[in-house]
């Protein structure tokens, strides 16, 4: 065995604005089969990551079973994660939020995890709009039991041995238009200049920040005949424009006549180029058109769907405190007689 | 960019930054390997059949492959490629059975070597196992050259020297020592098929026109005759209070050798900034730790006697100033002039070629500076007889470059001798193969080791210093010859790139620790640098560029600079579109009986 990462990196790598390079944003060597196309997503929440030169530590990554909720161990490795029960991280990301408001959540989660097992708390945390990324990276089979059809393989996709898929497939971005999704894109593990600024914009996004990225298993799902390996997709793919995020005060230097700027929450930007005709990614109809397009003519949409930059999450919705309860003093937890009384009478 | 065209054999070589650096390229990380494996006979029989003197080299080599070498871009310092070389020569078993044979019946021809140095005895070596006859000419004793006259012992035991120039002059080679040549004419009378010149260069450079110097003559040496005189025992003391002048090499053998003669106040004194001393930066430092001060920016401006004796000498001190172009100039601070006493003086400020003894009708030119015409491809003088090599070919260089010019020379020698033309040179020998042996193993070490550079032990002071032929280093023990064998990134098992294997899953880029790789559209090479994964500073070093790939239209472009040579883009690439293989690359010789 002599797969072991060597401890040099490049001596000139770039520092972020907090002074660290991308080294402090790796994890542990993936243990995935080499061309998984999950690694590359993990390179990309890498590369993201560093460039928004978020603290590592401000950071809670999150995961339920399969090969991409293993991921996390192979990304962020200075950040808190969670590796949860099969399609119950949404569950645990939902107390993690309530609790700690303050912290960049990512979820990773699988077809599997999402689209089958998990799927009832998957729309939840939907309709709760849950401030996170939810990434999931869908490969459409179940690598780690030898690559069975999963809940999002297309209708008439073929196997690695050779069988037909005879169901259709879920479509996790339409249903998260459905659902009311605040943020919803698509994208290509083979795709980084798309992936990134993508993955930067979910993370600046207020809300629940959906990301469904085609991840072809190399092992068991790139053969020809797959709607889910990396030549179809190549082939097939289609995107609603070019996506660039802009961080705050940075000047937007291009501007053609089929862009848009869409300002984030926190005031960075996403500069969107080569606009899909007829598609206007802050309307849920027109997004949802598009989609349905798409389908209808065999391409694979990609890039930002659908965002409507300024929206409530779940915290705004409930009014539940701005301060995260590991910080809550007795003073404010323990308000006193006095506060007592003053809510019974109210109750009177 | 074009794609790069990898059948070049200089393409991959070049990566072997050491090996590539090492004038005699020797193939550095094959040896290096054996070390590690133990094989400390095959590691010297690679550097034998490359370098000649692997004893020798282990210890006195300027080592230009070390500043070549890529850990030291990784990591703080480079391997300790020399020193290795000495454990191999120190730990190998028996080698007469691996040297070559020479044949019973010659070919017919006749070859004079005049000098039997580095240069020379490279060309004996490499000639002898083809038949032909060598006749070798010294005024010395024995061989070696300045390998005997300027190295001292307690860098370079005679022993060592001894046994590997014997392994030559035993390949049947006819000995002339103690023999000036005063003519070349009459050599090339003598009716040789080809003469070979190694008389490197002899003189060394003197202070002739110093105030002062005729009066102090007895107590003036110069630099590289005094070392040789040392060397051949016809001096065995000095005086107590030293001044050596000059920053090189020579300077730093004639400052120790004085402190092992008697010296005890000795000091160099240079007229450049110490930074700038042509002396290798181990060599000051043994010097130092040897408690020898080096005075930078001192001129010499008069030696000093008082009745006939030396005295001292006075020296004007200097700071370096810069022009725009970087040109140095040497201006007086105004300080008062400096003395400093010394029973004798030692001018090593440089040496030079001399050739009284060329006649200059026999067809051999020579240029405004007394050097000769030499081709610096096939060492040809104009004289199609008559070659050089070594010192006494381009000028003073190393024991190393000599070697190589040495091959070089022989070659030439040997296409001279059937008739052939010149410019045509063999082709080097070169191997490229997969190291693959399962899904994570490779047949080399692909593991890159943290370590540090070990620092090689050294005798104590108190013993060296009493005893001139006591040699200072001790060199590696086995074990910690292992360990920094290990620090080496085999750099010769190249990351080989097949593009129509290639499904652009990013897992080589994702991976590789140094961001050495890149999928991106293509363009000329100064836009791919700036677009490359990781700043591309080291333009000297080359980019891997590949074929358009057919999915994307895009190019894979590897910089080679910082690569670690670990495996991972191919350990993680799923089509074996990158394989790890090991090139090597022997250069151009004219034996063919070595075995390696």
């Amino acid at each position: 065995m002599t797969y072991v990462r060597p401890t040099f990196r490049h001596p000139d790598l770039p520092k972020n604005k907090i002074d660290f390079t991308k080294k402090d944003y790796e994890g542990a060597l993936s243990t995935l089969c080499a061309g998984c196309g999950h690694d590359s997503i993990s390179g990309a929440i890498i590369q993201a990551c560093f460039e928004l030169a978020i603290e590592p530590h401000r950071i809670a990554k999150l995961s339920g079973i399969g090969c991409s909720s293993k991921t996390p161990a192979y990304f962020l490795g200075n950040s808190h994660g969670f590796n949860s029960v099969h399609g119950r991280m949404p569950s645990v990301a939902t107390g993690a939020y309530l609790a700690n408001r303050d912290l960049v959540y990512f979820g990773v989660s699988g077809d599997g995890d999402s689209a089958s097992i998990g799927m009832g708390q998957f729309v939840h945390a939907i309709r709760r709009n849950l401030n996170m990324v939810y990434l999931v990276m869908n490969n459409g089979c179940y690598g780690l039991t030898k690559g069975q059809d999963s809940a999002t393989a297309d209708n008439g996709s073929k196997s690695k041995a050779g069988s037909t898929n005879m169901f259709n497939a879920i479509d996790l971005v339409g249903l998260g238009l459905e659902l009311g999704a605040t943020f919803v894109a698509r994208s290509f593990s083979g795709d980084k200049a798309q992936l990134i600024p993508l993955i930067k914009a979910a993370i600046k996004h207020p809300g629940f920040a959906l990301i469904d990225v085609i991840s072809p298993c190399v092992t068991f799902n790139n053969n020809v005949g797959s709607t889910k390996s990396y030549d179809y997709v190549r082939e097939h793919i289609d995107a609603t424009s070019t996506v660039d995020f802009v961080p705050i005060m940075e000047e937007i230097t291009a501007n053609y006549e089929d862009s848009k700027e869409i300002t984030l929450h926190d005031g960075s930007a996403l500069q969107l180029q080569k606009l899909h005709q007829g598609w206007n990614p802050e309307d849920r109809l027109s997004a949802m058109t598009a989609l349905q397009n798409a389908k209808e003519k065999g391409e694979i949409l990609t890039g930002l769907v659908y965002i409507e930059p300024n929206t409530n999450a779940l915290h705004d919705v409930l009014q539940t405190t701005k301060t995260p309860l590991n910080t809550l003093k007795e003073d404010l937890l323990c308000p006193g007689i006095d506060a007592l009384e003053a809510l019974n009478e109210s109750l009177r | 960019m074009e794609p790069t065209n990898v059948h070049d054999p200089e393409y991959y070589h070049k990566v072997v930054d050491c090996q590539y650096a090492c004038p005699a390229h020797t193939p550095v990380p094959e040896y290096i390997r054996l070390i590690a494996a133990e094989k400390y006979t095959e590691a010297y029989m690679v550097n034998w059949e490359s370098n000649v003197f692997p004893g020798v080299l282990g210890r006195t080599c300027d080592r230009p492959c070390e500043p070549a070498c890529r850990r030291g871009r990784v990591d703080e310092e480079p391997v300790a490629i020399c020193r290795l070389k000495r454990v191999a020569a120190d730990n190998k078993g028996d080698i007469t059975h691996l040297l070559p044979k020479i044949p019973t019946k010659g070919n017919g021809k006749r070859i004079a070597l005049i000098g039997a140095g580095p240069a020379s005895l490279t060309v004996a070596r490499d000639l002898a196992p083809l038949g032909y006859e060598i006749h070798v000419f010294d005024e010395q004793i024995k061989g070696g050259g300045m390998m005997r006259s300027q190295i001292p012992s307690f860098r370079l035991p005679e022993t060592v020297l001894d046994e590997e120039v014997n392994n030559i002059l035993n390949l049947g080679i006819h000995q002339h020592f103690k023999t000036y040549v005063s003519s070349l004419k009459s050599v090339l009378d003598d009716g040789y098929d080809a003469v070979f010149i190694g008389t490197g260069a002899p003189r060394g450079r003197d202070l002739s026109n110093l105030p002062g110097r005729a009066e102090g003559a007895a107590n003036i040496h110069i630099g590289i005759e005094w070392l040789a005189s040392v060397a051949f025992e016809h001096t065995k003391k000095i005086g107590k209070k030293v001044i050596v002048l000059g920053g090189g090499n020579t300077a730093m053998d004639c400052c120790r050798t004085s402190r092992r003669l008697g010296g005890e106040e000795v000091k160099v004194v240079v007229r450049s900034p110490f930074s700038e001393m042509r002396a290798s930066p181990w060599e000051k430092e043994d010097a130092m730790h040897e408690d020898i001060p080096i005075l930078d920016n001192h001129v010499p401006i008069s030696f000093v006697s008082e009745n006939g004796q030396l005295k001292g000498m006075t020296f004007e001190k200097v700071h370096a100033v810069y022009d725009e172009k970087g040109k140095r100039s040497l201006v007086p601070t105004g300080e008062p002039h400096v003395f400093i006493e010394a029973d004798d003086v030692l001018v090593a400020i440089g040496q030079e070629n001399y050739f009284p003894w060329i006649e200059r009708d026999l067809g051999i030119e020579f240029d405004k500076w007394e050097m000769p015409n030499v081709n610096s491809t096939t060492f040809q003088s104009t004289n199609e007889k008559v070659f050089f090599g070594g010192d006494a070919a381009l000028g003073p260089k190393n024991v190393i470059t000599a070697v190589a010019q040495g091959h070089s020379a022989a070659v030439s020698i040997d296409l001279y001798c059937q008739g052939k033309p010149l410019d045509v040179r063999p082709d080097p020998f070169t191997n490229l193969v997969s190291q693959k042996m399962g899904i994570h193993e490779w047949s080399y070490d692909s593991i890159v080791a943290d370590d540090d550079r070990f620092v090689v032990p050294q005798a104590a002071k108190a013993v060296t210093l009493s005893d001139r032929k006591k040699e200072v280093e001790l060199g590696f023990d086995k074990l910690v010859g292992f360990k920094e064998a290990e620090r080496c990134l085999n750099c010769d098992v190249q990351t080989v790139f097949t593009e129509n294997r290639c499904i652009e899953c990013d897992a080589c880029m994702d991976i590789c620790p140094t961001d050495c790789i890149t999928f991106t559209v293509n363009g000329t090479e100064e836009d791919l640098r700036t677009r490359l994964k990781a700043p591309s500073l080291h333009l000297n070093q080359d980019l891997l560029v590949s074929n358009t790939l057919a999915a994307t239209g895009r190019v894979m472009v590897k910089d080679e600079d910082v690569c670690l040579h670990c495996g991972l883009c191919a350990e993680r690439c799923p089509t074996s579109a990158w394989d790890m293989q090991k090139f090597f690359y022997n250069t151009t010789k004219a034996h063919h009986g070595c075995s390696h």
